[in-house]
């Protein structure tokens, strides 16, 4: 049985598609069997940061339609055996995604032997980002240390709770992950940032990990490559932590206290 | 700058003033209840402090409280149930 895992805010911006990629990519390199599907409809962008969006022939509504089955859709990654991407539909808007729609392409990646889904979900809380985690059986939530993307998230958290398959059914509810993005130690460290114990503690939900606020992402998305391949940079050293983290291994956080700088670097910066 | 800051003693914690914030709104935005979720995720630690309340008073096993929330009609219904000892 797969696991199909919702990458989520609420709030736009704050790293949902950049930690889609990078978390599905980890997941792959380890090899488990992933899909990764992107749920922004008229929206698309997870197939740049991927890095496959010269590829793209049908995409999730045509599979959804039946205009194209899912092997001509699935775009296979050229770095890492095991991972296949679903492209959103650029010219549709988002009522083309079903539930049953949804849920036949879902049962079709069971079948197909895939281990993990990850469901990257569009900003809002409008059908779009209901139907990406209304299937789900665990969730990353990605939040910025900032006030509005904090209260979305609890937004969303009551949503996860609600109105997703798990509580209609009554079945045990969604597994959720905290994932603090843009984090900086040393402005958390003068007070002007929200530590990340504050935002566990006003969330009430685990944290999965925190990224370091680090150029490597913005340089990773403009060449089309998930910041997790660029072993050396922080930010891939941390989501490679979280896919430890969420396959069970106990690994302490890092990045989260300033880097040491010299004293007359620290005076005149 | 920096220098200038080091000595400035009036500087705020904005992020302490962040966290204060988000916790009114957010414990406004649950009870208003916008779903059954919220109230679903408070209650293993409502359970938990109704319990060391009681245990002021009475010694009692963590299985004899109970909590659990029904659903009747436009209401929820939160029903405690606490076993005393004999």
């Amino acid at each position: 049985m797969a696991t199909i895992i919702v990458v989520t805010s609420g709030k736009g911006g704050v790293g949902k598609t950049t930690t889609s990629a990078a978390f599905a990519m980890g997941l792959a390199l380890r090899g488990h069997r992933t899909a990764i599907i992107d749920f922004d409809v008229g929206l698309r962008n997870l197939d740049l940061i991927m890095g496959c969006e010269r590829r793209v022939v049908y995409d999730f509504v045509n599979v959804i339609n039946g205009e194209a089955n899912l092997n001509q859709a699935l775009i296979k990654d050229k770095r890492v055996d095991e991972l296949y991407i679903l492209p959103a539909s650029q010219t549709r808007n988002k009522d083309a995604l079903t539930s049953e729609g949804v849920n036949k392409v879902l049962s079709e990646l069971f079948e197909r032997g895939f281990e993990y889904i990850v469901c990257d979900s569009p900003a809002g809380i409008e059908h779009g980002a209901f139907i990406a985690l209304y299937f789900a059986d665990e969730a990353l939530i990605v939040t910025n240390p900032e006030v509005s993307s904090v209260r979305d998230s609890d937004r969303i958290l009551g949503i996860l709770a609600s109105k997703s398959r798990r509580a209609e059914n009554g079945a045990e509810p969604i597994k959720e992950h905290l994932l603090v993005t843009r984090y900086d130690p040393s402005r958390v460290n003068s007070g002007d940032m929200l530590a990340m114990e504050d935002i566990t503690d006003i969330l009430g939900i685990p944290i999965l990990g925190v990224i370091p606020e680090c150029p490597s992402v913005l340089q990773a998305s403009n060449s089309g490559v998930p910041v997790i391949l660029e072993d050396s940079s922080r930010a891939g050293q941390a989501y490679t932590d979280i896919v430890g983290r969420f396959l069970g291994e106990n690994l302490p956080h890092r990045f989260t206290t300033p880097e040491k700088r010299g004293f007359l670097k620290r005076l005149f910066r | 700058m920096r220098l200038l800051e080091y000595f400035r003693s009036s500087r705020r914690n904005t992020a302490a003033v962040a966290k204060e914030r988000l916790q009114i709104v957010i414990a406004h935005e649950r009870s208003e209840g916008s779903g059954r979720g919220y109230i679903q995720r408070l209650l293993p630690k409502l359970e938990q402090e109704i319990l060391q309340v009681i245990r002021k008073y009475f010694q009692i096993e963590e299985n004899q409280v109970t909590l659990q929330v029904e659903r009747e009609g436009d209401y929820e219904v939160l029903e405690l149930n606490v076993t005393l000892p004999d």
